[in-house]
């Protein structure tokens, strides 16, 4: 791993690329969380509005046989890691040809194609999952990252620590990636932390880690390359605390009667979408008529899957207990 | 099995050792296998179960971890997930509840809601029981709660060829298998054949044959009720003996085929009698056999009380060859 890859290199090119994936996560739950007032889409739905900027500047330097845990909050990083937008709407639509054949949701999106292990909706779930991927890896000395995606409500909840002292005792290949977007469903970091720099946290237990404006594309990204880069050739974890903010609500069933509808609002001002493409633009690297190009694109996609989910198939009762243990007749 | 036994050599084995060749076996034969778990290494587990297999398998293969159940459960969780083979020692069952949230709402769950995308070839062990004084946070027996769980298998071996022989079937298992060993029966030794190998894990067993009776139980209490079987033999009542052996999922068939011949049934629990695995098999007897039954099931099980630390009533709490007698004649109508 030279330093010079560990950088990114902000052709116009990849620039684009990084709002595109952006501009269509929000695209794509925009349209989710209209289907949702339909009751096309039931159930919990945990929108990523504001928060763009990590899955896309993360999981784009994954490599393919790296390995992704995610948390309830996970159609962006599903979207970003290469799941069909198809194959994510029919899954919210609970049709079988869902990225989890309909039987997960919006909260359980899976691919063993990319290497995708969920959608993990108990809090914290997931973190010693990952850690155990990556000690598959590092016994069989693979040369594998798993990056393991979960909010800053998670940092409360045991499974943190115990995972943070496991990768860490056993020196493996896990990339943490706590996404802070100062809401824990409705509690603040300060009224539920005694520490709320979360990025000190690690230090107990020898892991190094960095804190990052999780609303910067640019910035997410480079600290990206590094950490990765950094797992990689150390075989040990590594922690990114990535500072964001959430627009909408913990979910669609949230009057947000916690915060100020202000503050919501200045944030948004600072949202990577807005805030990336202002800068594209001045620093003219991209143009208005090309990011509505880009926009037109991606309606083109939303469109397209939705229509995939609409024609899609329910499926049949008869196989309702299926996948409840694996069919050795098969 | 019994075939088998006879043509080769058998050898004084205990329960534990048993367990211990398990572990060897499966770890020589596939080296995706590796155990961790509290103590499991330097310390030669907590039953003296793993004594030994640290210096012959190295600290990779036998994992001591920290006092973490939830965190290493999950990572044999994951570590199955990416393709290795893991064995998850919990020290007793009690302990589990920590890592209830991995089993349950990962072990079991994956397969379903990745839509069979991924599944969870892990294996979990753990001991369960009373009778060792330990009081009511070492000693209480819920592997029944566990069977309710669709999506993971339970265990329980009762006898040195099971202790010896499920491991092997579990790991070959794709999905995730819970094998409670009763701390009772660490100590328990036989003959046992040396090339004693893999055994079946989807039937129960006939234990004993009998007419009069049923007698319904698996784990611990297999050994307390084959004795009420031989008392009730004294006394002219033919009582078949059925271990369960799995508990989830249960083998109906085997359950039904006994207590049609007998036409009566008792079942007997370690484990509390609301919501217990016994009221579920009487249930099954209710639901799949009722017209063949000539009177009331019985059941015996633990008393509703944490197992407390006296021996006298730790005996008390959990059930004993003499009440399993008593039921059974009570329902015979030989007071």
């Amino acid at each position: 791993m030279s330093r010079a890859a560990d950088k990114p290199h902000l052709s116009r090119e990849h620039a684009l690329d990084l709002l595109r994936a952006m501009m269509r996560i929000r695209r794509f739950e925009g349209e989710c969380a209209r289907l949702y007032t339909e009751q096309k889409i039931r159930g919990f739905l945990h929108l990523y509005d504001g928060e763009e900027a990590i899955a896309a500047g993360i999981i784009p330097v994954l490599e393919a046989r790296d390995r992704i845990v995610a948390t309830y909050r996970e159609h962006a990083h599903a979207l970003v890691r290469g799941i069909p937008m198809n194959a994510v709407m029919a899954e919210m639509f609970g049709k079988q040809e869902g990225c989890s054949h309909g039987r997960g949701g919006s909260m359980h999106l899976f691919s063993s194609e990319t290497n995708f292990y969920g959608g993990n909706a108990i809090v914290g779930g997931g973190m010693p999952v990952a850690v155990g991927l990556a000690l598959s890896d590092h016994m069989r000395g693979d040369d594998v990252v798993t990056a393991c995606f979960f909010g800053e409500g998670a940092v409360a909840e045991g499974e943190f620590h115990e995972s943070l002292n496991l990768a860490a005792l056993w020196s493996l290949p896990v990339l943490f990636i706590c996404e802070n977007n100062l809401y824990a469903m409705g509690t603040a970091l300060d009224r539920s932390e005694s520490v709320t720099d979360i990025h000190k946290k690690p230090d107990c237990y020898g892991i190094d880690a960095e804190v990052v404006d999780g609303m910067d594309v640019v910035a997410v990204e480079a600290a990206a390359r590094r950490a990765i880069a950094k797992v990689r050739e150390t075989g040990a974890p590594h922690f990114l605390e990535c500072r964001t903010y959430r627009f909408r609500a913990h979910s669609m069933f949230d009057a947000q009667l916690y915060r100020d509808k202000s503050e919501v609002e200045e944030w948004r001002e600072k949202g990577p979408i807005v805030r990336f493409r202002e800068w594209l633009e001045d620093a003219g690297m991209a143009h208005g008529e090309e990011i509505e190009k880009i926009a037109e694109e991606i309606e083109g996609e939303v469109a397209e899957a939705v229509a995939f989910a609409e024609r899609g198939s329910w499926e049949p009762v008869t196989e309702l207990t299926r996948f409840t243990y694996a069919d050795r007749t098969a | 099995m019994a075939d088998a036994a006879a043509k080769s050599t058998t050898r004084e084995i205990t329960y534990r050792e048993a367990v211990r060749a398990a572990i060897r076996d499966a770890m020589q034969r596939d080296e995706r296998v590796f155990l961790m778990g509290e103590d499991v290494g330097r310390y030669g587990g907590c039953y003296a179960v793993s004594k030994g297999l640290l210096e012959e398998f190295g600290p990779a293969r036998i994992r001591d971890t920290p006092l973490s159940e939830s965190g290493f459960t999950g990572a044999g969780i994951g570590a199955a997930m990416g393709g290795m083979r893991p064995i998850v020692e919990l020290m007793t069952v009690n302990f589990s509840l920590l890592a209830l949230d991995q089993i349950m709402n990962n072990a079991a769950t994956i397969r379903h809601m990745s839509g069979n995308q991924f599944g969870v070839p892990l294996v979990i062990r753990m001991a369960t029981g009373a009778g060792k004084q330990l009081a009511a946070q070492h000693s209480h027996s819920l592997e029944g709660w566990y069977a309710h769980i669709p999506g993971i298998k339970v265990l329980a071996p009762a006898t040195l060829a099971d202790a010896r022989g499920m491991l092997w079937s579990a790991l070959e298992d794709p999905d995730p298998v819970l094998i409670f060993e009763n701390v009772m029966l660490y100590n328990m030794s036989g003959e046992l054949p040396e090339d004693a190998g893999a055994v079946n894990i989807d039937k129960a067993a006939v234990r004993r044959e009998g007419a009069d009776i049923s007698l319904i139980t698996y784990g611990g209490s297999l050994w307390k009720t084959l004795e009420a079987a031989e008392t009730l033999a004294g006394e002219g009542l033919s009582a078949e003996v059925v271990d369960l052996r799995t508990l989830r999922p249960l083998d109906d068939e085997t359950i039904m085929a006994s207590v049609r011949k007998t036409r009566r049934a008792v079942v007997v629990d370690e484990g509390w009698r609301s919501g217990s695995l016994a009221a579920e098999v009487c249930t099954r007897i209710m639901e799949q056999a009722f017209w063949d039954l000539d009177g009331p099931l019985g059941r015996v099980c633990s008393e509703e009380v944490p197992i407390p630390y006296p021996h006298h009533l730790e005996q008390a709490a959990i059930p004993q060859a003499d009440e399993v007698v008593a039921m059974a004649k009570a329902l015979m109508g030989r007071e």
